[in-house]
């Protein structure tokens, strides 16, 4: 399977898109394929917007950065407008579905979306902090070059010591997990 | 002329680069004697290493018997930080005149007196810049006349003569041993820098000894407004003696830290 | 040495900064010191990290100017000593490198670069080439290396130390920020399991024997009384220099047998030359890649013989015009066009390049 794939992710600090880009590459790297993730960082890092690099691919990936993504995930009020530079005609927007009238507002009626209630779902079934495994599973669904045993593989390499101590936080990240996966390929 | 006899020479000068390249009556001579006097009653030669500075000092380069560096202006002290971090066994010394550690090297000398690093730092106080012909150095006395202080240092303009030893003394933690000699006293000078390199062979930290020297040349005096200036004006302005020993109680702002422990 | 660090090989996805740790572990490197500063500081996080385990040293000093000296002081005691730095670092670090050059020590630093000049940012350039080649008062004795990937991060950097110790110029790791940051596979190794032998340190003070009586004593000294003495030392370095370059020098080449358009880059920049260069020739057009591996000495004898078949050069690079200069300076009476796309401070990728190629129609 010859793929290429660039995803850019948005979010605020502690939003947790750094993680969801490091376990998406670290799974797609065990998986065979190559991949490369860096992080935006800068002197302002603090108080910025996080931004992360993801590209996936069957050939060995040229630059670090890209111009345009294939798909940009926005978490937050500021990501949406962050990344609009990566966001192009063929582009699919993933957005927290809370942000609709943003998305909306810089983006118009045309743009590829999809919308995710993922801090609904984080929040009433599940608990705030699984928020990004939600889209984590989005990504895996919608993408769909991962097998679930590799993310979840990524996941305990991750999550591993926390999990140990609290077993319950394995089967809530596993839960998010799936439930993410489930919009993600509906939307396939 | 006095300053220039030297009678005996200390087993680790080398003989073939003698006699040496300071000027008739300079100061470097004598606390280098001090410093050889040191080495031989230490029985270090084999293990210590000599590093001078940019300066006058930097005519030390051949003088011992000693592995030598001669390094960058202000840089000595680094130089041979990483020396001794990389073979402790090496027992090392730091030579630089007073513009080099008290100007452009003084981070240096501020860093390694507040790590306790293990080396001796030996610094010629001759209150000028003399390598760069006699300008003001940090040292030079209020109202001292130097090619950049034609009128007299103007402490309110340039500040006051910096005081080495206490500043080190002041920072440097406990284990440290910090003294100022003189040209004037070549026996008492030798003891300061051996108990400075005692210190080191002991593992104890920091030894830091300035010396009081001449520098005629540029001071443009003779033999007796020489040895006036080094034993009235300079020894008036900068005291004698010693500051810190490793065996004084640690007063409580030095109360021995224990060891970190994770 | 306690346990080797690396055994055999590993597959392992990590930052560059990573690597260059795991690099220098591989290597035998003693001692690293180092002064923070973004984005080498990860070098310095995962070396005290892994160093006690393995017994090897770090000091954190006081600034870059005490970390290079420092440095000197650990290979003068006959150590595998090292230094990272970066941006205004590298600017401080110079003096010990010019003194490094000036005694021929085989200093081992790397950059990663950041934008400039000034503090600028913290990110990413290639603005630090002329400065790593040139900087310093002297004449640019040095062996600089831009790998361009995790997989030649970790080779070029073993690979420092042993050209370091064998032609004992002080030697450079080219990076970036990019490459210090990014998380990519890479394969570590133990040097041994590639027949890689470490070239020996042998120490320059502190030598055995007693001084002036069973040996003579070690003097070394980098300033002199007279331009003649100055003259001569400069010169038998120089000409050694020289004579050494044929076997350091190393570059990268994809292509390029009938390429009508040559496009040269170097570092990480060149991943999205080569990328630009494949695209187009899918589409038929006939482009070519080359790549300086050594930034000093510089494959000025390859490149113009390649240069000479062109009908159009293009230099790209994150800096305005550095890489292009030596590569002007290189072919100097070549009549072939030099065209640069010039983006100081900013990534480039290899859809620009595709871009830049069609606008000024290069091809
Ligand atoms: C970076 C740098 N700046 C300036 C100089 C020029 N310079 C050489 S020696 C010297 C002053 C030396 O004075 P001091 O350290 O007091 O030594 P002395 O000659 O008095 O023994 C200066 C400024 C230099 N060599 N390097
Ligand atoms: S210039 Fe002064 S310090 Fe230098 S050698 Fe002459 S007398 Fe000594
Ligand atoms: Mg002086």
């Amino acid at each position: 399977m010859s793929l290429n794939l660039k995803i850019a992710l948005a979010g605020e600090g502690g939003q947790g898109v750094q993680s969801v880009a490091e376990i998406i590459t670290e799974a797609a790297y065990q998986a065979g394929f190559q991949a490369l993730y860096i992080p935006n960082f800068g002197v302002e890092q603090r108080g910025g917007v996080s931004v992360a690099f993801v590209q996936v691919s069957s050939e060995p990936v040229s630059a670090p950065k890209f111009t345009t993504g294939d798909i940009v995930v926005a978490l937050s009020h500021r990501a949406v407008e962050r990344v609009r530079q990566y966001v192009g005609e063929k582009t699919l927007l993933v957005y927290e579905a809370g942000l609709e009238d943003d998305v909306r507002q810089v983006y118009g009626e045309r743009q590829r979306r999809l919308a995710v209630p993922a801090l609904a779902i984080a929040q009433e079934e599940m608990h705030p902090r699984v928020f990004n495994v939600i889209i984590l599973g989005v990504l895996v669904g919608v993408t769909g070059f991962l097998e679930r045993r590799d993310v979840e593989q990524a996941l305990e390499r991750q999550f591993g010591h926390k999990f140990a101590q609290d077993p319950d936080l394995r089967e809530l990240n596993y839960r998010a997990l799936e439930r993410g996966y489930e919009i993600g390929r509906e939307n396939l | 002329m006095a300053i220039a006899a030297q009678p005996q020479m200390p087993r680790v000068w080398r003989a073939e680069t003698k006699p040496h390249k300071f000027c008739p009556g300079c100061g470097h001579g004598i606390v280098l004697k001090a410093l050889g006097e040191a080495i031989d009653a230490l029985d270090i030669q084999e293990r210590t290493i000599f590093g001078c500075d940019i300066g006058c000092s930097l005519l030390s380069w051949d003088f011992f018997n000693l592995d030598t560096v001669q390094t960058h202006h202000g840089r000595t002290t680094p130089v041979l930080v990483g020396i001794k971090r990389a073979r402790p066994e090496l027992v090392v010394v730091s030579y630089m005149g007073d513009g080099g550690a008290y100007a452009i090297g003084a981070q240096h000398l501020v860093s390694s007196a507040s790590r306790n690093d293990l080396v001796t730092i030996i610094v010629v106080n001759n209150t000028v810049y003399a390598m760069t012909g006699g300008q003001m150095a940090p040292t030079t006395l209020p109202g001292q006349k130097t090619e950049t202080t034609p009128y007299g240092r103007d402490a309110r303009l340039t500040g006051r003569p910096i005081l080495g030893p206490e500043l080190v003394a002041a920072i440097a933690p406990p284990g440290a041993y910090v003294a100022r000699g003189s040209i004037a006293n070549i026996v008492q000078l030798k003891n300061f820098i051996q108990k400075g390199l005692q210190n080191q062979l002991e593992g104890r930290g920091i030894a830091f000894i300035e010396a009081l020297s001449s520098c005629p040349t540029n001071w443009h005096t003779n033999a007796a407004a020489t040895w006036r200036f080094v034993e009235k004006e300079m020894t008036a302005y900068f005291p004698v003696g010693e500051l810190r020993t490793p065996e004084e109680k640690p007063s409580g702002r030095f109360q021995e830290v224990p060891p970190y422990e994770s | 040495m306690a346990t080797r660090p690396v055994t055999g090989e590993q597959r392992a996805f990590m930052t560059g900064n990573e690597v260059v740790a795991w690099a220098a572990l591989a290597a035998g490197a003693d001692i690293m010191y180092g002064y923070p500063i973004t984005p080498q500081n990860e070098i310095m996080h995962y070396w005290t990290r892994m160093a006690s385990k393995y017994e090897r040293g770090f000091l954190q000093t006081e600034d870059e100017i005490a970390a290079g000296f420092a440095t000197v002081g650990g290979v003068l005691a006959g150590k595998r000593a090292f230094t990272a730095t970066a941006g205004p670092g590298n600017v401080l670090m110079q003096e010990a490198m010019a003194m490094a050059e000036m005694m021929r020590l085989p200093t081992v630093v790397v950059v990663t670069q950041r934008g400039g000049p000034s503090t600028a940012t913290v990110i990413y350039s290639q603005q630090e080439l002329n400065l790593t080649c040139f900087g310093g008062n002297g004449e640019g004795l040095r062996i600089v290396y831009s790998p361009s990937s995790h997989d030649e991060l970790f080779l070029y950097t073993i690979k420092a130390f042993n050209s370091a110790w064998k032609y004992r110029f002080p030697t450079f790791v080219l990076g970036d920020g990019y490459q210090s940051k990014m998380r990519e596979p890479v394969t570590i190794f133990d040097p041994e399991a590639r027949g890689i032998t470490m070239e020996p340190c042998r120490p320059m003070v502190g030598l055995p024997g007693l001084p002036g009586e069973e040996r003579d004593p070690a003097h070394l000294r980098n300033t002199y009384n007279l331009e003649d003495e100055l003259y001569e030392v400069l010169m038998t370095a120089i000409k050694e220099y020289e004579a050494i370059a044929p076997q350091v020098v190393e570059w990268d080449t994809y292509a390029v047998d009938d390429a009508e358009l040559l496009i040269i880059a170097h570092g990480v920049v060149s991943r999205a030359a080569r990328a630009a260069v494949v695209s187009l020739r899918e589409r038929g057009f006939k482009a070519g890649y080359f790549r300086p591996v050594t930034l000093r000495p510089f494959p000025a004898e390859t490149l113009r013989t390649l240069a000479a078949r062109a009908r159009n050069l293009m230099v790209v690079e994150s800096a305005y015009g550095q890489l292009k200069r030596q590569v002007q300076a290189g072919l100097y009476g070549l009549e072939t066009p030099v065209t640069g796309y010039l983006r100081p401070g900013m990534g480039i990728t290899p859809e620009e390049i595709v871009e830049f190629v069609h606008a000024k129609e290069l091809i």
